[in-house]
């Protein structure tokens, strides 16, 4: 039996159509995907995303072991609500999850990962915490639903108190805030303006009808891979696993190499792959007709890497994709679709942000 | 439930055979296939003049999902192709039996037919 979220019940009464997503029966679609995708980079959009696992850390030493367990550097984090994008590493330097960490109090930090890998994550995390007097709690009592879209925090804002409203007034990206019984997060995957809310459970059908009515449109995890491969983000998984360095998976951004003297896991092998020389992680264009997918074979300058991510844009109306291949990349490639070598461009991995393209 | 028009012949790799007369078939997918595969971004069509052979692939539908085959329902030559489908491939989600058909067969040998499904036949495979 799948797992089912607080909103299980608003889907089927939607009509969505459902699949299994990793043990929790969740949305794919609406109806169309293409046009939940232009709900959100047009107006306003929101998915269920309480399939995904939040991880309450609590202790005095919790700043110091995050520093330990992530490669991203927490003491970058000094107000209260801000949030990190992080990759948590194996000692290979290998991914075992990306995740968003917020630092909400000296002694209370919280986790939000990916479903799929919630049992290695949560294993991971308490076998590491024990050393520093953590606490690890998983919060399956909430609910999550993220509404993106230019006009999304408009519509949001209607649903809210005059304090909650005052509570996310100005609030810049990458920050989170309890405001009442709703934890309210300027974070998302779509690469579009928006708030990820977390909410009790017995809370959340009844949010998602006034968002519902307040004109926001429910979107399946179709919409939602579209969405992040325009913008450009990783999908666990698939852009890259254990076996992937962050460094050939555009994540160089995120590991904070300074201080020297910080130690983190896997530190020492990406210290290696650096010196070494790694693949790169870079998007691929293809405006000829066709789709480029998951799996196909790139050629490009000094040798061959493969598809990450490929889909339609329905943002660009053309193909994109995310490839990883050898660091000599030039700016063209070619891939073998169904044995046919198709010429595309090659440029950085982001191709839609805030509505507007950015290739 | 997914339409399944009586008046068609269905393969169970979910094309349908249109009799337009004269030995001529009009080819599409059916609804439930179009469902499957969600909003089409994309429709490789056969060139006219093509020769064709039951069961084998001769036209790719490209969905946000999936590439997908379709595979000729019967044998014969490629007389028309939908052209309206290289800019509107969202057709075959609309209208899976009308404006969405993809391509219309001349048929060599009608004794092919006995291999096709009727909408009973059809509506059994996809309820397995």
């Amino acid at each position: 039996m799948a797992n089912q979220t607080a909103l299980h019940g608003k889907h089927l009464e939607a009509g969505a159509k459902m699949v299994d997503f990793f043990g929790w029966d969740m949305p794919i679609n609406y109806g169309s995907q293409i046009e939940e995708h232009h709900a959100v980079r047009r107006d306003a959009g929101m998915f269920d995303v309480s399939h995904m696992t939040i991880v309450d850390l609590k202790g005095a030493d919790t700043r110091a072991f995050l520093r330990y367990l992530l490669a991203n550097d927490v003491a970058k984090l000094t107000v209260p609500g801000k949030a990190l994008y992080s990759g948590m590493l194996n000692e290979a330097g290998g991914v075992i999850d990306d995740l968003i960490v917020y630092f909400l109090q000296e002694d209370f930090f919280r986790l939000v990962v990916n479903s799929a890998t919630r049992e290695k994550d949560l294993a991971h995390i308490t076998k590491e915490a024990g050393a520093f007097g953590v606490s690890v709690t998983e919060r399956p009592e909430f609910a999550m639903i993220a509404v993106q879209g230019p006009n999304a925090k408009t519509k949001v804002a209607t649903l809210l108190t005059a304090e909650q409203q005052a509570a996310v007034a100005g609030m810049k990206p990458f920050f989170g805030v309890q405001a009442g019984e709703l934890f309210i997060a300027t974070t998302g995957y779509t690469g579009e303006d928006g708030y990820e809310i977390a909410l009790p459970n017995e809370q959340a059908a009844d949010f998602w009808q006034k968002l519902l009515d307040a004109g926001v449109a429910p979107a399946g995890l179709g919409a939602r891979d579209t969405l992040r491969l325009e913008a450009g983000m990783n999908l666990y998984g698939q852009d890259m696993d254990e076996s992937v360095s962050p460094l050939a998976a555009n994540m160089g951004w995120t590991i904070a190499w300074a201080p020297e003297e910080r130690n983190f896991i896997g530190r020492k092998a990406l210290e290696q792959h650096k010196a070494e020389g790694t693949f790169k992680l870079v998007g691929l264009v293809m405006e000829a007709k066709g789709v480029l997918r998951h799996g196909q074979r790139v050629v490009v300058e000094g040798g061959e890497g493969e598809i990450t991510s490929g889909t339609f844009s329905p943002t660009l109306g053309y193909s994109i994709a995310m490839a990883r291949v050898p660091a000599t990349v030039g700016e063209v490639a070619e891939v073998d679709i169904r044995g046919k070598m198709v010429p595309v461009k090659v440029v950085k991995p982001a191709f839609v942000r805030m509505s507007k393209k950015v290739i | 439930m997914s339409s399944i028009p009586n008046t068609l012949k269905y393969a169970s790799s979910h094309e349908w055979a249109r009799d337009e007369g004269n030995g001529i078939y009009t080819v599409g997918i059916t609804e439930h296939a179009q469902g499957l595969l969600g909003d089409m971004v994309f429709v490789e069509l056969p060139d006219v003049g093509d020769a064709v052979t039951q069961g084998d692939d001769c036209a790719v539908a490209e969905s946000v999902k999936a590439a997908s085959d379709i595979y000729a329902p019967l044998s014969g030559e490629i007389v028309e192709v939908n052209e309206a489908l290289a800019d509107a491939p969202e057709l075959v989600n609309s209208s899976p039996y009308e404006d969405g058909w993809m391509f219309k067969i001349k048929v060599s040998d009608t004794s092919e037919l006995s291999a096709l499904l009727d909408a009973a036949g059809y509506k059994n495979s996809i309820d397995e």
